[in-house]
């Protein structure tokens, strides 16, 4: 009869679709594996009822059918069943959340030999900052922001003057090193996302966020935005290249650093830099004017 | 002091004219039919808008009257219209009203003047969110989130005017809805009939009861969230808005919290799913139940696990911001509260199944789209449970595979329930009978069509497409098997949406040629179903109001002489 | 019978308690309360967001505060009182044995109402003029935004009162009266939230 045929092939179809269908998960880059094997860990128990429940569904409809002299069998309720039946959902419920509270913990904690890069976000594209021989990102906020100090560094932080600052190009990573990477935004929410990590979070403007990885495999991958942010979302873009620390550190060694900006920069603009990073963060009195 | 039932018997509104019986009605059933159309309605305009996103998604490039703007819209609209004014207006306004009174044998609802209000309140909050797509700039493209800072900066379409008609289309909504869930929440504690207990409702009634006690308690929130965006908005105020560019300048806002935003948000948006789902799982109880000619599985447990996965989905908000930037300690909470509401909606699964097995199950069309249910509300809370377990959520937050998971559960899984609902309940409602061969064909299109649509869905996602992307472009993890997977996609859905023609055409054309219809054709044991006159008439009931024996459950009871007991029928 | 005894019926066995009709509350009663757990929700909730912007500031480790909070006009006082006088005389109004006094005492608490309403007015204008402006800083923005919504709960029991006014029932003045205690007790949280921070 049609519909539990259907139901059954439809059981069967969807595996062989899942066994044969080209799409699955990117070739990771990252440490987090753990992520992965949890997904699996569900998969697995959730498959496992997908195609337990519904074949049962399949059997019954058709051993149960509506023909000549068939009844239905009065049970209100069968209360030792339904205590077995949450019992054994609670098991597999747990089973799937354990892996997957185990990999957030290790997600929650960066480790202490992490490197620190920054991302900034913006309508709509990517630049990044790293911290310099001094290992510490210099402050930097939205207000300091200039057409010359594009990812808005405070030019008074000592800490500020040996950042790296890539404003159009990669972001380049040592592989097998973790790091912190730190993210904020100049305008809106964005996400910061390459799928080949595994990893994700969004940039929140007035917040610093963060997120940390170890990239495993060197390679060029992209970076996609993951939180609707506007008309150019969908093309807003960047490239991570992994490479090996060498190659990392001659890279390196070629980036722009902030005091460099600085001594680049005309006077004038210096100037209005300057004044903006004197000038009183929020004036109270301003709409009492 | 205590108002007995005998106040129900108190004078009705009586309709003298054409206009106040059809059009400033009090009659519930009246009122149900006005907030189905407009619904329907509104849900065909969000039909469209889909299409056209999966024509610019599976054809990229070969409609240039799609810009990027055009598509953000039509992604924005096509979500709110449904989530909000197609499936919580037709499920609660809709089948509320209409199946509540005659379930629990009350002549109207407690407060008709206010019902009738709650309808034309509706109707102006779709009015003003068609005026979106009017107004300059055009309706918002911030999805239908409407997430801060971006949707009411530049930058996002709609960010001047269409988000403010948003807004104040949600507020009036809120209005709308509250003023509803009063009435519904109110009548079925204070309106039933004699010898109907709590525990005698049909699981329909439970189901759109507990949604509306929960629309009652997330709306304010969402209210409260749109009232304080206009005023972010027009009067310069920085609740969500943080210290920002603009397109290269300074705003003048400072220190708000878009992540405040989020949370008042997802505080209404996740029991809002289950305001949707919850009657859903109620009226295909009753839908199974009937047509096995079984009692519904474990009665208790299911009117329990209702209440239960009611409570529990206001504690699960988060789990849509694991990757917000929110405090990563409350990633532990929220998974573990989202897959404990796993457990109870299992057992509802379970229970639908136990009343097959061993039932005597017709295969009526109601019954193919229960069936259908099932199979894919399996389909869809399972793939809910990746995107709860926190970490599994990371790499597949905002990929296609959320958005494969919540139309299974929102967009297929409810939507058959209805369909199987209005094919059930349109003999008593209109007194006709519908074409079965026209109803077998819509079914199987549908069912087929819609799985079709998302199962390849869920596997773009798990690579990693992202959503509410315009266009892929060259991307190098993107193979191009994808583009032709999108193709394909586009393609079973656009033959799904022109399958419905069968199914409109089948009602309308019923409802003048159809046969007339038996009062209770599928032999239905619960009180909507024994009513005097077929259409029921206005009062319901005929001169007295029916006395309830039992539950609505008795099928197949052992020396019945019929296969099922009329939960009038006096025990003997 | 308890709530768990009523859910927890085996509703497919004979019942034991017959047919008898049960004493219900008025409908009317009953849509209050769920009303006023609509609103409190509401209330709650922008409690809840007022708490967490006026904290986030100090954790943003922003240099300048952006939060000030405002200054206690003795009208905050004077309305306050107005307010109780209000519900002191909807009380009087719900227990009163005869139906003329019922009305008329309904009568003087509207008139409170309004004057309430007016009191609220006439705050805001003295903010106003202060240079207290809605955009100026957050914890501005919550108090004229929590007044409003207050305020326009007010209006609504003034239409409902001005509705039972011309009907006269008793009944009415009862649901009356406990919307104006409710709507007291908002108030209450409401400016102790505002002067305590």
């Amino acid at each position: 009869m049609p519909i539990a045929v259907a139901i059954a092939m439809l059981v069967l179809g969807s595996v062989a679709f899942h066994l044969l269908s080209p799409w699955w998960r990117t070739p990771i880059a990252s440490n987090w594996g753990s992520i992965d094997s949890a997904l699996d860990v569900t998969l697995w128990i959730c498959a496992a009822a997908f195609i337990l429940l519904n074949l049962f569904l399949a059997w019954v409809l058709v051993r149960y059918r509506n023909r000549p002299g068939h009844m239905a069998h009065y049970e209100p309720e069968n209360a030792g069943l339904e205590k077995r039946l949450t019992v054994w959902t609670a098991i597999g419920i747990a089973g799937m959340l354990a892996p997957g509270l185990a990999a957030w913990a290790k997600y929650v904690s960066v480790p202490e030999e992490a490197a620190i890069v920054e991302a900034v976000g913006q309508q709509w594209q990517w630049a990044f900052r790293y911290p310099g021989p001094d290992g510490v990102l210099g402050a930097a906020a939205v207000k300091y922001v200039t057409p010359d100090n594009v990812l808005g560094l405070d030019p008074l932080d000592p800490y500020g003057r040996d950042d790296l600052l890539v404003e159009t190009g990669d972001l380049h990573l040592p592989a097998g090193r973790p790091v912190k990477i730190v993210l904020r935004s100049k305008d809106v929410l964005h996400d910061f996302y390459v799928p080949e990590f595994r990893a994700k979070m969004d940039l929140v403007p007035g917040l610093v966020t963060y997120f940390w990885m170890t990239p495993t495999k060197t390679g060029t991958f992209d970076i996609l935005c993951a939180e609707l942010c506007g008309t150019g979302h969908y093309e807003m873009r960047g490239k991570v290249v992994v490479e090996t620390p060498k190659a990392f550190a001659t890279w390196q060694a070629q980036q722009t650093s902030f005091s460099q900006i600085l001594a680049d920069m005309p006077q004038a603009a210096l100037s209005i830099m300057l004044i903006k990073a004197n000038a009183c963060s929020t004036p109270l009195g301003r709409s009492q004017s | 002091m205590a108002t007995t039932l005998a106040d129900d018997l108190r004078p009705l509104h009586h309709p003298r004219s054409w206009v106040t019986k059809y059009v400033w009605s009090q009659d519930h059933k009246v009122i149900a039919i006005q907030y189905s159309v407009t619904a329907i309605s509104i849900g065909l305009v969000a039909l469209v808008l889909s299409a056209l996103m999966r024509l610019q998604l599976g054809f990229p490039g070969l409609f240039p009257a799609i810009q990027p703007d055009n598509y953000l819209q039509y992604v924005s609209m096509h979500g709110m219209i449904m989530v909000v004014y197609l499936l919580t207006a037709l499920l609660l306004g809709g089948f509320g009203n209409y199946l509540i009174p005659l379930m629990i044998g009350a002549r109207d609802m407690v407060f008709p003047f206010v019902n009738m209000l709650s309808y034309w309140l509706y109707l102006l909050s779709v009015i003003v969110l068609v005026i979106g797509f009017f107004v300059p700039g055009g309706p918002t493209g911030a999805g239908w989130t409407l997430y801060p800072p971006q949707s009411i900066t530049e930058g996002t379409p709609g960010h001047q005017w269409g988000i403010a008609t948003m807004l104040v289309s949600l507020a009036i909504f809120v209005a709308a809805f509250t003023m509803g869930g009063l009435n519904y929440v109110t009548t079925v504690l204070q309106a039933r009939t004699r010898g109907m207990t709590l525990m005698r409702m049909p699981l329909s009634v439970w189901g759109i009861f507990t949604a509306s006690i929960m629309g009652l308690l997330a709306f304010p929130a969402l209210f409260v969230a749109a009232i304080m965006m206009l005023f972010d908005h027009f009067a310069g105020t920085s609740f969500f808005m943080p210290t920002m560019q603009s397109m290269g300048r300074i705003t003048p806002t400072e220190g708000g919290s878009p992540l405040l935003f989020q949370h008042l948000f997802w505080f209404f948006g996740h029991p809002e799913v289950y305001i949707v789902a919850l009657p859903a799982f109620g009226i295909v109880s009753d839908l199974i139940s009937v047509h096995a000619r079984r009692n519904i599985f474990g009665y208790r447990m299911m009117v329990w696990a209702i209440v239960i996965i009611g409570a529990l989905s206001f504690l699960v908000w988060a789990h849509h911001m694991y990757v917000s930037g929110m405090n990563p300690y409350f990633g532990f909470f929220f998974a573990t509260s989202t897959l404990i509401i796993a457990i109870p909606t299992a057992i509802k699964v379970y229970n639908w199944m136990l009343t097959l097995w061993r039932g005597n199950i017709h295969l009526r069309v109601p019954m193919l789209f229960a069936i259908a249910f099932i199979f894919t509300f399996i389909h869809g809370g399972l793939s809910g449970l990746f995107l709860g377990n926190v970490s599994v959520d990371v790499p597949l937050s905002d990929t296609f595979f959320v958005v494969a998971h919540f139309h299974m559960v929102m967009g297929v899984s409810p939507v058959l329930v209805i369909f199987g609902a209005i094919y059930h309940w349109y003999p008593k409602i209109f007194g006709r009978m519908w074409n079965e061969t026209l109803g077998k064909l819509h079914f199987w299109i549908t069912f087929l069509g819609v799985y079709a649509i998302f199962l390849p869905m869920h596997y773009i996602g798990i690579l990693g497409v992202p959503r509410r992307y315009y266009a892929l472009g060259e991307t190098a993890f993107i193979p191009h098997s994808v583009h032709l997977a999108n193709a394909w996609i586009s393609i079973a859905a656009l033959i799904v949406f022109v399958a419905q023609g069968l199914f409109f055409f089948n009602m309308v054309w019923s409802l003048f040629k159809g046969p007339k219809a038996d009062p209770n054709p599928w032999g239905a044991a619960s009180l909507e179903w024994q009513t005097p006159q077929t259409p029921p008439e206005h009062g319901n009931w005929g001169p007295h109001l029916p006395t309830v024996y039992r539950w609505p459950y008795d099928y197949s009871v052992p020396g019945a002489p019929r296969d099922f007991i009329p939960q009038t029928e006096p025990r003997s | 019978m308890s709530l768990i005894a009523r859910l927890t019926e085996r509703s497919w066995e004979p019942a034991s308690d017959q047919h008898a009709w049960p004493d219900r509350p008025s409908a009317g009663a009953v849509g209050l309360s769920v009303y006023a757990a609509v609103a409190m929700v509401m209330f709650a909730l922008l409690a809840a967001a007022y708490v967490m912007r006026m904290g986030l500031h100090r954790a943003m480790g922003h240099a300048g505060d952006d939060w000030v909070s405002m200054p206690d006009p003795p009208l905050l006082w004077i309305n306050t009182a107005v307010l109780v006088a209000s519900s002191i005389a909807w009380e009087m109004a719900r227990q009163a044995a005869k139906r003329e006094k019922a009305v008329g005492v309904s009568a003087i608490a509207s008139v409170l109402g309004l004057c309430f309403l007016t009191g609220q007015w006439l705050m805001w204008q003295h903010y106003q003029a202060s240079g207290f402006y809605l955009s100026s800083n957050p914890a501005n923005a919550f108090f004229y935004l929590l007044t409003a919504l207050h305020g326009l709960h007010i209006v609504g029991g003034l239409v409902a009162a001005g509705w039972v006014l011309a009907l006269g029932s008793q009944r009415h003045v009862r649901l009356c009266a406990l919307y104006w205690h409710f709507l007291l007790f908002i108030w209450i949280l409401i400016a102790a939230l505002l002067v305590l921070t």
